[in-house]
């Protein structure tokens, strides 16, 4: 049986969820099978409530809360909730967007399992999540500095650990033992051009041909 | 297929030239001795790391996927407690940690406290690529490059993660290590 619905149906479903959302929720697209809502920030509790409580939508079941990181953009975060309705079996996608410095209203009280993904999110990117019951770093080092999936976070940090023989601890110092390889070597796939439409084919593509 | 053990044949029994009139000559001479003397003589220094090596607990410290493996050579298949080599949950029982998996920043001070709290004569094997110099994760913000920035390391196993068969054999090779180095000495 496939499971898969078709875009109509998911267009149906975005449409629905724009339209009985009172204005939270913006705009809707279908991609890849899949219905990504997009939301304002501020309204994140009420777009998310209205889904899950709406007779037609009943998504009752929070998958992830994530972040993601656009640099260029002004308000460089998106939120990304994801959804689940085990009644109608469908999934819906929410995103909101957000900076460094304006909180997301958490929704925790409508789906408390938003707890720990709201302090991965904080804790990955800094996103702040306002009325959250306890916003502190969840998975990196005790002291953590920085951010680390934001994409301006050098690769191996700012810190690293030794044992400190004389201290007789374990110690943090400045990032200084990484040998950094030199990525920059011509990908056969991106570099070559000998492969190129009207380049003179592969290398010893002359010899073909020639004696025969 | 040069040697074939039939089913249900004893252990070296039935493997193509098994003698068992050939008999390992050193065996022989002690057995000659106690049968002539009723007891050997051996330095005490042997004695003791020959005891040390038959009875070496490690504490486990799986990190990683590596744990796994660590795992699978304790179950029957590979069955390292034929070496006397046991599993043990508390560090202030153990002789030897092994560092299964990726060591984090986060997890390092945590671990050096366990290897603090292990008695002497102590050793340490490093078991895979992560725990031998940071592996796949190198260049990661929040691992440590080595678990040997924290604590000392006698046998480094490399693999990612090593078979079970591989950490028997670093197993081996730290039973050999204590008989050759090993001292009652402190």
């Amino acid at each position: 049986m496939n499971w898969r619905l078709s875009d109509e149906t998911l267009a149906a479903l975005g449409e629905s969820a724009v339209a009985g959302s009172n204005g939270a929720i913006d705009a809707f697209s279908v991609a890849f099978g899949e219905v990504t809502l997009t939301g304002q920030a501020a309204r994140v509790v009420e777009a998310l409530a209205f889904l899950r409580d709406d007779p037609a939508m009943k998504f009752h079941q929070l998958i992830d809360v994530c972040g993601a990181d656009y640099p260029e953009r002004a308000r460089r975060f998106d939120v990304v909730y994801h959804l689940l309705s085990m009644t109608k079996n469908h999934r819906v996608r929410l995103k909101v967007q957000t900076d460094e410095d304006t909180p997301v209203p958490s929704v925790t009280a409508v789906y408390p399992a938003a707890d720990w993904f709201e302090r991965e999110a904080f804790d990955m990117y800094g996103i702040f999540f306002s009325g959250h019951p306890d916003l502190r770093r969840l998975l990196t080092d005790y002291g953590f500095h920085g951010h680390p999936l934001r994409k301006d976070f050098p690769m191996s940090g700012y810190v690293e650990v030794r044992y400190d023989d004389e201290l007789r601890r374990v110690v943090y110092e400045p990032v200084k033992a990484v040998e950094y390889r030199s990525w920059d070597f011509l990908s056969p796939w991106e570099g070559a051009d000998y492969a190129k439409p009207g380049a003179h084919g592969l290398p010893g593509d002359e010899k073909a041909g020639k004696g025969a | 297929m040069g040697i074939e053990v039939p089913a249900l044949a004893g252990a070296r029994a039935g493997v193509e030239s098994y003698d068992p009139a050939k008999h390992d000559p050193y065996f022989d001479g002690i057995s000659g001795e106690l049968a002539d003397k009723g007891f050997v003589v051996a330095a005490a220094d042997d004695l003791i790391t020959w005891a040390r090596t038959g009875s070496l607990m490690f504490m486990s410290f799986g990190l990683a996927c590596c744990a796994v493996e660590m795992m699978h050579s304790a179950t029957p298949r590979y069955d390292l407690e034929r070496y006397g080599f046991a599993p043990r949950g508390s560090p202030r029982q153990s002789d030897v940690m092994i560092v299964a998996g990726t060591l984090t920043n986060k997890m390092a001070p945590a671990m050096r406290k366990v290897y603090d709290q292990m008695p002497e004569p102590r050793y340490v094997i490093s078991m895979g690529s992560c725990a031998n110099g940071g592996g796949y994760y190198y260049f990661s913000y929040s691992v440590v490059r080595g678990c040997d920035r924290i604590v000392p390391v006698d046998i480094y196993i490399p693999g990612c993660p090593p078979t079970a068969e591989a950490l028997v054999y670093g197993v081996l090779q730290l039973q050999k290590k204590i008989r050759r180095t090993g001292t009652i000495e402190r």
